[in-house]
């Protein structure tokens, strides 16, 4: 566990990181917490020669309101996402799964940009950022530019940023009406990866499901939306009958992996019994 | 006699020793006393290994085989030579006149296959981590960035990693020159002719149960230091090993450096469970790296390399067979093991399974027994002694058949054990492998331990639910255990080939301040012996818990010892000190009689005082003979001016703690998942000297025993890679995971040693495992399951429920 020797700035801007990143070329990575970079450096799984560190850019950090959008500063820890008033009340459903992120100790130096730009599918924040339809803005030489969380995750820890880019904030969309949250969470330790995870938000009108959005963690090498279980859903009645048919497509069109917590079909049903039950807990039922 | 004991207890006598202002002499025994080294760990003022630095201390690093198996065709360090700060490199061949062999000091039988086994493989790797190559640097990165530019030439051979078909023919050999993979067969009966006394029986039950491949994982990784005096050919090892004596005789017997020119001293030790246990590649790599260059070296290992490099636990595969009358008598068991040695055979790898051999027949009694253990290589890491060590294994297997004869015969599990245990006026009981149980109480820990339990609502909720077809099921799982601890008669470990004797030193020193020094052999690695040893002399004495100082730990000031494994400290070492402590009192008491003028005979001894009988004002302090003897102006005639004593001590017997451990899961059967609902144990571990210690060992032992239950599983590739190589895939439980453990005791003396002490390492590890796992199989029964591998994962449970219990 003894990592090889890299080169180390921290600078103060973002201006200066992305020129760091500029010098250091291909083998230039950001730290934002390490919690997943330190790891990997000390296996010797990643070379990097040089790190540009993220945590004295203070305007990374913390939560705002922006109009109809709710603004996180990528370097926010995850703790701090997890008891924000504002995240509380516009995207609890964040707040819900941030709070599963491994253990104190890595929820306190872990921050809410650097896991989705690690974009680990089986990170519980990726498929929330997914399911909320958040915008993901990033900076880089040309200045910033705002990617889609959907189109920002691309592949198994590949993400539409450049080389030369550094994720400054995600913006989420408020969440307008009566809406209810649940994370899913199936891990076998409280420490370990979801083997599958479900962020579910449900908006409830008149009785039935108005609209839900979905987002899947572990299903696939990216995170994904259970589409066919939103459509099944909208305009429903909110009815435990109801929702079980809709999650029962939970796991249409995913290619979810096969390793040791679990072969593909494992997940698959796992993916259809969590969606059915945080559906049922974000509906109110 | 037994006392009744609960955790309510615990709690008031914590709250009692911190009631305490000042010393209280004498009553000692049984203090729930806060432990004396927790300051210490808990304000990171400790000395492990890793932390001694040396002047001019130099880093090893080693190289480790990516291949489970295959010919090493060249290694060439020279470009790790030329790598900054290198000071020396080494391939196998380059040490092969001064490395050695590892030793293996359990010959199991005269037959045994014993290969060679070097610190670095010379010609061919066997293992992936199989070391091939050493770097020495001046930094700890310096050395790991050269292994780099080793380059080594392998010739791939074909891998065993199964043991079923390593004993088949044409397999492939781990060892080609052996001609085979057995290492030995063992065989053992009691009683009657086991197949005769099957023929008798109305019903026989047969399962196969695998133990699978753990990974001990002590908080403190090992590592070693060792710093030579080139001059006088003498050799300082600092080690984290549970070790140390036996380690030094070992050094010696590899490196060819004589003993008493090794010193070993195990500093402050972060847990073993059995891993540090054993003489390591990597103790002799510092030792004779460090002779050739003149210069300290330190070697610690990180935790990916502990997982291939360190012994693993268990792995079995366990084929066992009872019978019983329609009634519900067992008659006889039958047990065949295949026990997976790995690719070597470390220290007392072939004999973990022989100490449980004695141990499957359990509690209960029975005409006929039956046992053959076959070990076998294979290519994957030496397997050794882990918390337990053959006696959680015999514990499952027995517990677990239990079970599936209960269900059988359609009997409530717990009232066929109790038809068929030893009942307390039946002790002391000679078992059908020969052992002597001396003294336990099972139907006092079992009533007391339902009664924590609530067993009556939780079997009506259990009916509920499944009449309901709950898709949260209830299981209820027992396991009424004992053990063998105390390691042990060194007469029986000879009967049994072990290389080494049972015994424990013991000295205790009198200062001329009044103070007191105590020197075990029983070596700590994160148990509390300086606390209890400390408790022992200050009840025996008299004196100050607060005035008594251990010295453990160092063959230089520790000479003597067999140090602490197999739940033997207190059973042994701390017996060895109590009698050190009487020898004291009776040479003080020569002493007090001459300073007092009085007949020996007339001067008793009580909390530290003599005094005359029929003379309350003649006495004398301990304290004050101590320092009376110290300047040794006015002695008896012809006494050498010492009060201090030694004692070896060496046990009459084992000791046999138990417990009834009960266990209610629920099992999410849509997902698989098992979560423990209530978790309750009276343990029987004899007279307790320290009730919170007892209470520590108690919950880490559960802790251990349910994660081989529900979540660790050491698991190799077809090429023999090990996938779980990182803690992300290797799952230890923390409190997170685990339920409140509702504690209780029963005290039942032991009665082959004068504390009456039994022994409580291992007991919470060994008990749990089967209490989980009946549980989970209880839990099961509707859905047709009579069985499940272990670790329960929610996979395994969910394709079971979806199979109707075919595996």
């Amino acid at each position: 566990m003894i990592p090889a020797q890299f080169d180390y700035v921290a600078p103060g801007t973002v201006a200066d990181a992305v020129a760091a990143l500029i010098d250091g070329g291909e083998d230039a990575k950001v730290l934002a917490g390490g919690q997943s970079l330190i790891p990997v450096l000390r296996l010797r799984l990643s070379y990097p020669s040089l790190l540009v560190d993220l945590r004295k850019i203070d305007e990374l950090r913390g939560v705002r309101e922006d109009g109809a959008e709710l603004v996180i500063g990528a370097m926010t820890r995850h703790a701090d996402v997890i008891s924000d008033p504002l995240v509380r009340q516009h995207a609890a459903l964040l707040a819900e799964a941030a709070a599963t992120v491994a253990d104190p100790a890595v929820r306190h130096r872990g921050t809410f940009g650097g896991s989705l730009a690690h974009a680990d599918p089986a990170g519980d924040l990726p498929a929330v950022a997914v399911a909320l339809g958040a915008q993901l803005v990033a900076e880089g030489p040309g200045g910033r530019r705002s990617i889609a969380a959907a189109d920002f995750f691309q592949d198994y820890l590949q993400t539409a940023l450049a080389p030369d880019e550094v994720l400054v904030e995600v913006r989420l969309p408020k969440l307008q009406g009566r809406w209810g949250v649940a994370y899913e969470k199936f891990s076998r330790t409280a420490q370990a990866w979801a083997i599958v995870g479900v962020a579910a938000a449900v908006r409830r009108d008149n009785g039935a499901i108005a609209e839900a959005r979905i987002g899947l963690t572990n299903m696939g090498s990216t995170p994904v939306r259970a589409g066919a279980v939103e459509a099944a859903l909208a305009g429903a009645s909110a009815e435990a009958g109801t929702i079980a048919e809709a999650a029962a497509h939970a796991a249409d069109g995913t290619h979810a992996p096969s390793d040791l917590s679990g072969g593909s079909d494992y997940r698959e049903h796992l993916a259809r019994v969590l969606t059915r039950r945080a559906v049922t807990t974000a509906a109110g039922l | 006699m037994t006392e009744q004991l609960d955790a309510g207890m615990v709690a008031e006598q914590i709250a009692d020793a911190d009631a305490l202002s000042s010393p209280r002499r004498g009553g000692e025994l049984g203090r729930g006393r806060r432990r004396k080294e927790d300051a210490k760990l808990l304000t990171g003022q400790t000395n492990w290994t890793d932390n001694i630095v040396l002047p001019g201390l130099l880093h090893m690093s080693v190289l480790r085989s990516p291949m489970a198996h295959a010919k090493i065709l060249s290694v060439d360090v020279s470009g790790a030579l030329e790598m900054p700060g290198v000071i020396a490199a080494y391939s196998g061949a380059d040490l092969a006149e001064v490395q050695g062999s590892l030793p293996c000091a359990w010959p199991v039988t005269p037959d045994m296959v014993h290969p060679d086994h070097h610190p670095l493989a010379v010609d061919e790797v066997r293992y992936v981590g199989d070391g091939v190559a050493v770097v020495v640097a001046r930094d700890r990165y310096a050395s790991a960035d050269a292994l780099e530019a080793i380059v080594v030439e392998y010739d791939e051979l074909p891998v065993v990693l199964d043991m079923e078909s390593a004993i088949s023919d044409g397999t492939p050999l781990v060892h080609e020159d052996k001609g085979t993979n057995t290492c030995f067969v063992w065989p053992f009966a009691g009683g009657e002719d086991y197949d005769a006394t099957k023929a008798k029986a109305d019903v026989v039950v047969k399962r196969r149960f695998r133990q699978q491949r753990l990974l001990p994982a002590a908080m403190e990784p090992r590592a070693v230091v060792v710093a030579p005096i080139a001059a006088a050919d003498d050799y300082t090892v600092y080690s984290a090993t549970q070790i140390p004596h036996i380690l030094r005789v070992m050094l010696a017997l590899v490196t060819g450096i004589p003993e008493h020119r090794i010193r070993v001293i195990a500093p402050d030790v972060g847990g073993g469970f059995g891993s540090k246990l054993n003489v390591y590649a990597e103790e002799v790599l510092a030792l004779v790296v460090a002779k050739k260059l003149g210069r300290p070296v330190k070697w610690t290992e990180s935790r990916s390399e502990g997982f291939q490099a360190t012994i693993h636990g268990r792995d079995q595969i366990q084929d066992v067979e009872i019978c019983a009358t329609q009634d519900g008598k067992v008659l006889g068991l039958k047990v065949d093991l295949l026990a997976d040695m790995g690719a070597y055979l470390q220290l007392v790898t072939p004999g973990v399974p022989i100490l449980g051999a004695f141990m499957f027949p359990a509690i209960y009694k029975m005409d006929a027994y039956s046992f053959t253990c076959t070990g076998v290589f294979t290519n994957k890491t030496p397997t050794d002694a882990y918390r337990g060590a053959g006696r959680p294994e015999a514990t499952y297997a027995i517990e677990r058949i239990m079970d599936e004869l209960a269900h059988e015969l359609g009997r409530d599990p717990m009232d066929l054990r109790r038809q068929n245990w030893i009942k307390h006026e039946e002790f002391p009981f000679e078992t059908v492998c020969g052992l002597t149980y001396d003294s336990g109480n099972y139907e006092a820990a079992t009533e007391k331990a339902e009664a924590m339990f609530g067993m009556a609502a939780l079997r009506a909720e259990q009916k509920a639910r499944r009449e309901s077809r709950d898709p949260i099921q209830l299981g209820i799982g027992i396991s009424t255990f004992t053990e063998m601890c105390g390691l042990a008669p060194s007469r029986v470990l000879g009967s049994l080939s072990y290389g080494a004797g049972g015994w424990e030193a013991a000295q205790i020193r009198m200062l001329p301040t009044g103070k007191v020094e105590v020197v075990s052999g029983a070596t700590p690695h994160g148990q509390g012996h300086h606390t209890s040893w400390s408790q022992i002399v200050a009840d025996a004495l008299g004196v100050p818990f607060e005035d008594v100082e251990c010295v453990t730990g160092d063959t230089d000031s520790s000479p003597k010892g067999m140090d602490t494994y197999g739940s033997r400290s207190l059973v042994v070492g701390g017996v060895a000190i109590h009698r050190a402590a009487a020898k004291v009192i009776e040479k003080a008491r020569r002493v007090a009689a001459h300073l007092l003028e009085a007949a020996e005979g007339d001067v008793e001894f009580r909390s530290g005082t003599f005094s005359v009988k029929g003379s309350p004002e003649a006495k004398t302090t301990i304290q004050e003979v101590a320092l009376a003897t110290f300047a040794a102006h006015n002695l008896p005639e012809g006494m050498e001016p010492t009060i201090d004593a030694d004692c070896v001590y060496d046990p009459e017997n084992f000791s046999f703690p138990h417990g009834t451990h009960l266990c209610a899961v629920e099992v999410d059967t849509e997902t698989g998942f098992t979560k423990i609902r209530k978790y309750v144990c009276v343990d029987d571990v004899g007279k307790v000297v320290n009730p919170v210690i007892v209470e520590g060992q108690v919950h880490g032992g559960l802790t251990q025993g349910i994660a081989q239950a529900l979540y660790e599983e050491a698991i190799h590739d077809a090429a023999g890679n090990l996938v779980t190589g990182t803690m992300a895939d290797y799952l230890l439980p923390t409190a997170a995971d685990l339920p409140h453990f509702d504690t209780g005791r029963t005290e039942t003396a032991s009665t082959t040693n004068p504390l009456g002490v039994k022994g409580v390492g291992e007991a919470g590890t060994i008990a749990s495992t089967p209490a989980v796992i009946n549980a989970v199989v209880d839990a099961l029964r509707p859905f047709g399951v009579n069985n499940i591998d272990m670790p329960a994962t929610p996979e395994r449970v969910w394709r079971l429920v979806q199979s109707g219990g075919s595996r």
